[in-house]
């Protein structure tokens, strides 16, 4: 099921960026393409964290375990979009002028949280083989991938200091991120308390997970 | 120093001709069947004039004056489809839908209040009979980092205040957008404080290149960008030229404008065009002409310094932003 599944999620995340370039390629991204390239790719960004943070609430409270396999490359699919964005920014907003890049970064704290929750992601990205999870072990690799919270909290706030008065997607998007951080905080209460599983934590098991998945 | 000349444009070609091609598109459209072709929009003038001036109706012209040193037009669709006006929804591409659905440039009236010699309605026709029409091509930039050049029609405020003849008490202008959430969709949000209210010091307004705009590229205002009657004061952020303008008022100490209320650090009254001072959360040094693929350096005062900064000397421009 999940195998044949894939291949069709696979495309459909690709379907934001069809449409860009759809609409690119016939002239109909309107009087200021780049502007909407680089809203679209940093939307679709967030969405994509938003989405692998959906995972593991979705596994247990669906009870799909198998729903795991999606989570990687959802994961992946967030920083395929995260580089769009941020090569839209240094080429066709900076010109690959470093130094006026780093001024921004320094300068402007909507440049330097956006900045940084791009960073945050590589480590996530450059450690998602079946091999990195080995090599790093299991737990050492969890902590490090708990970055993703970070990096989703860095996203909405980087969205929503960047909107000049209308708030609403970037506090709904926020809003849908307190939720889903929320139900982590609140599931890992009563083993905060009373320590049930000495097994580690009863949220996402991704070494399992996507050990299988990738095999 | 400050008003070196731009490089030239670096877009393609492509552009400019499409541009030719939707501009002939939209006189032919605006020309309109046999007769009204042929007699111009003088014989509409006398059959109906309730029904004049409505987008894509064309406008005559006494004067034409370039003020954007050859720089290429922005293309029609471009000017009248990518659009900063909060009452028709907060992104750029809605009020080019919503605008046109909504809002009723006629019957349109505009009062003068405040501390003037001659307070008085005026009916939007009336008011395009007190003077001859110029085009005057403006470099326009909004505070947003892009911009756009725009040949407005219109007649210079100036002209008007003078023969309204303020009281010596007088030292700002206020100009008030419609208020009517009917016609206007977007003053249902709490997004602005409503109804838009902008405003210049008297001098500012005196200033000869202030213009009162009823058109654009030849044509009545479309909705979108401000019908039927508009503010443009092209060394200023394109918010400070107010659209859909109801009141002009003359009083005595400096208006509460909509944006400067909204962030009184982001957006100041002056608001001028000013690369040195940045936006607190963007860089103003170089802007997105649309259009082109690079950005180019921002011009100090929009490129009109010889025209404006004596209207500011002295004046810190950093604390006055």
């Amino acid at each position: 099921m999940v195998r044949k599944l894939k291949p069709l999620v696979f495309l459909a995340c690709l379907l934001p960026l069809g449409n860009l370039a759809w609409k690119g390629l016939r002239d109909e991204l309107g009087a200021n393409p780049i502007e909407v390239i680089t809203h679209s790719t940093g939307l679709w960004t967030l969405i994509f964290l938003l989405l692998t943070l959906t995972v593991t609430p979705a596994r247990k409270l669906l009870g799909l375990p198998e729903l795991i396999r999606f989570r990687r490359m959802l994961g992946l699919f967030a920083f395929f979009y995260v580089c769009l964005h941020f090569v839209t920014y240094i080429w066709l907003d900076k010109f690959f002028d470093l130094h006026d890049m780093a001024k921004d970064v320094v300068k402007r704290p909507f440049i330097t949280v956006g900045f940084t929750g791009f960073v945050l992601l590589i480590p996530l990205a450059v450690t998602s083989t079946r091999k990195m999870i080995q090599r790093l072990g299991g737990k050492r690799w969890q902590w490090l991938h708990r970055l993703i919270y970070l990096s989703a909290i860095a996203g909405v706030v980087h969205f929503y200091w960047l909107v000049k008065r209308d708030e609403t997607l970037p506090l709904t998007y926020g809003g849908i991120l307190v939720v889903l951080l929320g139900y982590r905080v609140i599931a890992r209460l009563p083993s905060l308390v009373s320590r049930p599983q000495p097994n580690g934590p009863p949220l996402a098991s991704p070494v399992s997970g996507v050990g299988r998945d990738s095999s | 120093m400050l008003l070196k000349k731009t490089p030239d444009a670096l877009a393609g070609e492509v552009t400019d001709k499409k541009f030719y091609l939707n501009r002939r598109k939209f006189m032919l459209a605006a020309a309109g069947v046999g007769a009204a072709a042929l007699t111009g929009d003088k014989l509409y003038r006398l059959l109906s004039p309730s029904e004049l001036v409505r987008a894509g109706t064309k406008l005559d012209t006494a004067k034409k004056a370039d003020f954007a040193g050859g720089e290429k037009e922005t293309p029609y669709k471009d000017v009248t489809s990518y659009n900063n006006f909060y009452e028709f929804g907060t992104d750029k591409y809605s009020p080019s839908g919503e605008a046109p659905k909504y809002l009723h440039p006629r019957p349109w009236t505009v009062a003068v209040e405040g501390l003037v010699k001659k307070p008085k309605t005026y009916d939007i026709d009336s008011l395009l009979k007190l003077f001859p029409l110029e085009e005057r091509i403006y470099r326009h930039r909004c505070v947003e980092g892009w911009s756009m050049v725009i040949p407005w029609l219109g007649f210079p405020l100036g002209s008007f205040i003078q023969q309204l003849q303020p009281a010596s008490q007088a030292k700002f202008v206020e100009f008030t957008t419609l208020y009517d959430p009917k016609q206007m969709p977007g003053q249902t949000s709490s997004v602005l404080d409503w109804p838009y209210v902008e405003g210049l010091r008297l001098d500012e307004a005196l200033n000869p290149l202030v213009l009162l705009a009823v058109g654009l590229y030849g044509e009545a205002l479309p909705n979108q960008n401000g019908a039927p009657i508009r503010l443009v004061v092209p060394w200023k952020y394109g918010f400070k030229s107010i659209k859909s303008v109801v009141k002009i008022k003359f009083v005595e100490s400096q208006p509460a404008t909509t944006w400067n209320k909204a962030g009184p650090n982001e957006y100041g009254f002056y608001s001028n065009v000013n690369p040195e001072v940045d936006h607190p959360r963007w860089s103003q040094a170089r802007e997105r002409r649309i259009g082109e693929l690079l950005k180019r350096k921002t011009l100090m005062f929009n490129g009109y310094g010889d025209q404006v900064a004596s209207l500011y000397s002295g004046m810190d421009l950093r604390k006055n932003f």
